[in-house]
């Protein structure tokens, strides 16, 4: 996926001269995960090139260069660090085309890694995206593998507004099924490892039923979404798996139609439960689909608590109780 | 070895609150004329006491004297004190608008007009402003039309901003002034990032941002610093240092420094004190500024000192926080008296053409506001369609955005 992420760096950037890209190490040394290495020897310093340890600098300094006219795509080393720029995002770069009438805008690209199941602790494992999606004039992106990686980058940066664009660190290096005591696979023989060298996007807001099924729905992105795959298959459940891709502007059409077939549901994601992006899913279902349910919807999310160092597999919403809440929902 | 005695936590508080004698003793200001003028290209080590002292120009007699003298003609002078007027006309009529409830807000410059009047005149078209809400001065001397001002101020049918924001938060890129935040000191990093956009594009343009005393304490200000000093950015970083923010002094975000200007020593950024009361010392330093920015000699930080003579806005009361006498004490002055009294010292200006200057104004201003108005104030008359809302929240409005308008009813 790394590999994905820097090529649609490269492709951006000879495409479009306005694109620069820079963050902390993203220069020289090409990123601490290494997705965005080579670009500066191919292009210059003046289009990518490091930047202090200020993440408010860095977002702040990316919507003057919006204003001017130019295409910032900034690394923040960990979305556990945005936390200094949010203001710049929120009240910045968020609203900058309604608060000034369409006179200045700021088609950006926020990237960070997200998520842990690396023994990253509290500090570097986090999963925020429930910050972003409250936020009028955001978008939200999280891909679950290299492809869509590949093609929803190449869109965030071609979409006209600000983009958050969340990358599931434990999927740098290949799918996860969750089962953290079994070797690391990479995405070398996946089928959407296999990503093409030329242009092409994913679009935006539109999410991908990764399984078809029939017998409950599940939602999920980024990492949750193999997890969910392989819990659906160990337990011999035909479950509808539907990738959302986009959280904001949420593809809603395709959550609808498949909460409405299957009647039953179940959201999961890795951040905390409470006030999460599940509780937001789980409301526009209730809305759109309540008589079509036969069973309460069921979150499967981490924990209320921090990102713990140790406990790290206690706190992960693994296969077993993603099995778990299958069985519940197919209880009701 | 003694035992260590209990510690007492230090809070600044100005020396003079409601009741108290103002005392500006303490505040050494030197002779107009006195302050060297550098080379462009000095070493900022080697020019250090710039930002103790402070550039002054005008003297107690009216004249220009001193280095930084002679580069403005009377007619530039004529039109300095104009925009200067001009705007001071134009806060007294919005101030009582503000008042006769057709809109809601307002903050108003009084005292504070040279700032933002003479360093516009410094700068090109085509240069990017990153302002507060307290520098419509570049706009007035931009020649940005004062009915638009006032069609943002009453959030009416004309509004340009489609009466999304609070009154005075303008924005008008045609006139290289960037929309305003009431988030404070967010500019002031995202005018490095322009500079640095227009390096990246090869460009001749140079940024400014703007940030008051109060605001130097935000982070953004740091940042700002550590960018524009490591890129070495065209951008001019103006600190207004007004005295007070609302009824904080400006020692709170001082602290232990000497200086606002002293500041920029750290960061390895030339750093200048100016006379903010003083339309030609603002102008002569906004101008050395930009020579060093449009060299490629990197950033500046200025300190404008001044003093705010009205409230921070029509929501507070100053004579709750501050002696009513400490403006009359004030010991720079007032900005368009000291023009005034130097354009009729060098035998360019007469207290009759200043009547007569002071009622084209009032007429203009007068007509401006009549034009506004027919366009609808907060209270009463067209408005902004409630449909505005919803756009411009994305470029193509998302569906979940269109169900909402559509459940809102538009």
């Amino acid at each position: 996926m790394i590999e994905a992420i820097r090529n649609a760096h490269d492709l951006a950037m000879e495409r479009d001269k306005r694109v620069v890209v820079f963050g902390e190490d993203v220069g020289y040394f090409g990123g601490v995960f290494r997705c965005t290495a080579g670009l500066q020897k191919k292009y210059g310093s003046n289009r990518c090139f490091d930047a202090p340890i200020s993440e408010n600098g860095i977002v702040g300094a990316a919507v003057g260069m919006c204003a001017y006219g130019l295409k910032p795509v900034v690394e923040i080393q960990f979305a556990d660090y945005m936390y200094p720029a949010y203001d710049q995002i929120v009240s910045e770069a968020a609203r900058m085309r309604h608060r000034s009438a369409g006179q200045f805008t700021c088609p950006m690209v926020i990237r960070m890694p997200t998520g842990g199941g690396i023994f990253g602790g509290q500090t570097h494992s986090q999963s925020p995206e429930a910050l972003f999606t409250h936020v009028a004039g955001l978008k939200v992106v999280v891909p679950s593998n290299p492809r869509d990686a590949k093609g929803l980058l190449l869109a965030a940066i071609e979409d006209p507004d600000p983009v958050i664009f969340l990358e599931p660190k434990r999927l740098y290096n290949g799918p996860f099924d969750g089962h953290h005591d079994r070797p690391v696979v990479s995405w070398k023989n996946h089928e959407l490892g296999d990503v093409s060298e030329d242009y092409f996007t994913v679009p935006l807001g539109k999410a991908k039923i990764r399984r078809e099924g029939s017998a409950l729905t599940v939602l999920a992105y980024g990492t949750m979404v193999f997890v969910a795959q392989a819990a659906a298959e160990e337990a011999g459940v035909d479950a509808e798996i539907i990738d959302l891709r986009t959280l904001l502007p949420l593809d809603l059409e395709t959550i609808e139609a498949s909460v409405k077939k299957t009647g039953r549901c179940v959201i999961i994601h890795e951040a905390t439960k409470t006030s999460g992006f599940g509780a937001e899913l789980s409301a526009v279902v209730q809305e759109s689909c309540f008589y079509h349910l036969e069973a309460p919807i069921v979150r499967v999310t981490g924990w209320d608590t921090p990102y713990p160092h140790a406990q790290e597999w206690t706190y992960f919403p693994g296969p077993e109780r993603i099995k778990r809440a299958f069985a519940q929902v197919l209880e009701g | 070895m003694t035992a260590p005695r209990p510690l007492s936590l230090h809070v600044p508080e100005p020396g003079c609150r409601p009741g108290d004698t103002p005392d500006f003793s303490d505040f050494e200001i030197p002779r107009a004329g006195a302050v060297r003028r550098p080379a462009i290209d000095e070493a900022p080590e080697d020019m250090r006491d710039m930002a103790f002292s402070v550039v002054r120009v005008l003297n107690k007699a009216g004249e220009a004297v001193g280095p930084w003298a002679g580069l403005l003609d009377a007619e530039a002078l004529r039109k300095g004190l104009r925009h200067m007027m001009t705007l001071r006309q134009f806060d007294e009529r919005m101030l009582k608008a503000q008042r006769q409830g057709k809109t809601s807000f307002y903050m108003q410059h009084l005292g504070e007009e040279a700032v933002s009047c003479a360093f516009r005149m410094a700068l090109e078209d085509g240069d990017m402003h990153f302002p507060t809400y307290r520098q419509a001065g570049l706009l007035i001397a931009g020649g940005y039309p004062m009915t638009d001002m006032m069609n943002q101020i009453y959030s009416n049918a004309a509004d340009p901003l489609k009466g999304r924001q609070l009154p005075v938060m303008y924005s008008a890129r045609d006139h290289g002034f960037f929309t305003i935040s009431g988030n404070l000191g967010t500019q002031f990093i995202q005018a490095v990032g322009w500079a640095m956009a227009s390096a990246i594009s090869n460009d001749t343009r140079i940024a400014a941002g703007w940030i008051g005393d109060g605001s130097t304490s935000e982070s953004d200000f740091h940042a700002a610093m550590v960018f524009a000093s490591s890129y070495k950015a065209p951008v001019i970083l103006n600190i207004v240092n007004n005295q007070w923010a609302i009824s904080t002094f400006q020692g709170m975000a001082r602290g232990g420094a000497v200086t606002f200007a002293a500041r920029g020593h750290g960061f390895g950024i030339p750093s200048i004190r100016v006379d903010g009361n003083d339309y030609l010392a603002v102008h002569a330093v906004a101008s050395w500024a930009a020579e060093r920015a449009r060299s490629g000699l990197g950033p500046t930080l200025i300190e404008h000192v001044t003093y705010r003579a009205g409230g921070h806005s029509t929501s507070d009361d100053p004579s709750a926080y501050r002696s009513k006498e400490e403006f009359s004490a004030w010991p720079l002055g007032e900005p368009i008296d000291r023009l005034k009294r130097h354009l009729v010292t060098i035998g360019e200006w007469s207290e009759e053409r200043h009547t007569q200057a002071l009622a084209e104004i009032t007429d203009e201003v007068r007509a401006c506001q009549k034009q506004a108005e027919a366009n609808g104030t907060l209270i009463s008359g067209r408005k902004p369609s409630p449909r505005a809302m919803f756009d411009d929240v994305y470029a193509e409005m998302p569906p979940h955005l269109q169900r909402q308008r559509q459940e809102a009813g538009f």
